[in-house]
């Protein structure tokens, strides 16, 4: 642990400091050139702000409703014939859709069946080898004002899957299911 | 599809609370879930301008041709509509890269500059191309080297070994990577056969 913390807290300062030190090494105009580059990120900020509420709040009546509650009830027999505990099935749905939530969820799995638990573990790694699918398209696309997606969403929900499939093996591989 | 999806969810939504009796929290949920969402792009202002301040840098003294000429041969194999010394190609790999260091926040702002490139080798098109779809599918399986979230907090339920769960991840990424690079291949083939792009 005292070794993945440091290098995390090392590694911004050290890219930046690298930067800089190469920017001027190249003659770069470093501070006008931040401030020229900075100045489009408040652009984008402020640009994906509708699509941001937009989907956010269709996942909030979604969630709010208890229909998300009544689709891991409909999918539950399923689940448990591949293998997949129905405690971490939620999760699994909601990692796609809102990263804030499945991180409140991870926590939740965490303070009840313990972070060393079977439980436990398959939500940590589920938790660090997928990402917010939906968020990420959300962001990408509106930002740069993409409106026909094609394949990306079912790419990237089947490719969510596949990581889902993957962090049960492994994990029941490596700590079995106890 | 995207409208489809959102119709649909809202829709739904609405259906389950009018039966369930949950309009209260309903209407709760709407107020919440759009503050939440402009409290987030608020956050991102900060986290972008550092970034693609810094990047504009980086841009400018040749280091992102410089990386991009490192990781070429195998980025290249999977972007191949992107030309080796285009800037997008670029944005991709440092996007790619603080990935991988786990620094989501760095690595937002470089996605949506390789988007931009994307969108403008594309002809300016509203919709999605080839590369668009693999570079996105890419990074929503997330190569991650240190699940630095995670690890925060498992070490705050008192795990006894929080950093056990990091091989397993990175094995687990690596694969849900690998297969939405081949989702992506066969979703290309597939539309190639129909005739589209």
């Amino acid at each position: 642990m005292e070794w993945i913390s440091l290098i995390s807290m090392w590694l911004i300062p050290i890219f930046i400091a690298f930067i800089l030190l190469y920017g001027t090494l190249k003659k770069v105009p470093a501070y006008e050139k931040f401030v020229e580059g900075g100045k489009e990120g408040i652009h984008i900020a402020v640009s994906i702000i509708p699509y941001l509420i937009g989907m956010m709040v269709a996942i909030g009546i979604f969630r709010a409703s208890g229909a998300l509650d009544s689709l891991v009830g409909m999918l539950k027999p399923l689940l448990v014939w591949i293998g997949l505990p129905p405690e971490v099935f939620p999760l699994a749905i909601i990692r796609p859709i809102s990263g804030n939530a499945a991180l409140g969820m991870v926590s939740d799995l965490l303070a009840v069946h313990g972070p060393d638990s079977y439980i436990g573990r398959l939500a940590s790694v589920i938790q660090g080898s997928t990402d917010t699918t939906f968020y990420v398209l959300t962001v990408y696309f509106g930002a740069v004002g993409i409106k026909k997606m094609g394949d990306a969403l079912k790419v990237g929900l089947l490719a969510d899957i596949a990581g889902f499939i993957a962090a049960v093996l492994i994990v029941t591989w490596m700590f079995g299911q106890g | 599809m995207v409208n489809w999806i959102w119709v649909g969810m809202t829709v739904v939504g609405l259906i389950f609370a009018a039966v369930n009796g949950k309009m209260e929290e309903v209407n709760k949920a709407i107020f919440q879930s759009s503050a939440e969402a402009v409290t987030i792009c608020i956050g991102l202002i900060s986290v972008l301008v550092f970034w693609l301040g810094l990047m504009r840098i980086a841009e400018e003294a040749g280091l992102l041709q410089k990386l991009s000429r490192l990781f070429k041969p195998i980025v290249a194999k999977l972007f191949p509509e992107v030309p080796a010394d285009h800037p997008a190609m670029g944005y991709i790999i440092s996007n790619m890269t603080a990935n991988l260091f786990g620094l989501g926040n760095a690595a937002t702002p470089l996605g949506i500059k390789a988007m931009e490139e994307l969108k403008r080798l594309n002809g300016g098109k509203t919709e999605a191309s080839r590369s668009m779809i693999t570079f996105l599918a890419i990074n929503t399986s997330s190569i991650t080297l240190i699940p630095t979230t995670v690890l925060a907090i498992r070490f705050s339920y008192d795990s006894a070994a929080p950093a056990e769960i990091v091989a397993p991840a990175i094995i687990a990424t690596a694969c849900s990577t690998v297969a939405a690079v081949l989702i992506d291949r066969f979703f290309y083939l597939r539309r190639k056969r129909k005739g589209g792009n």
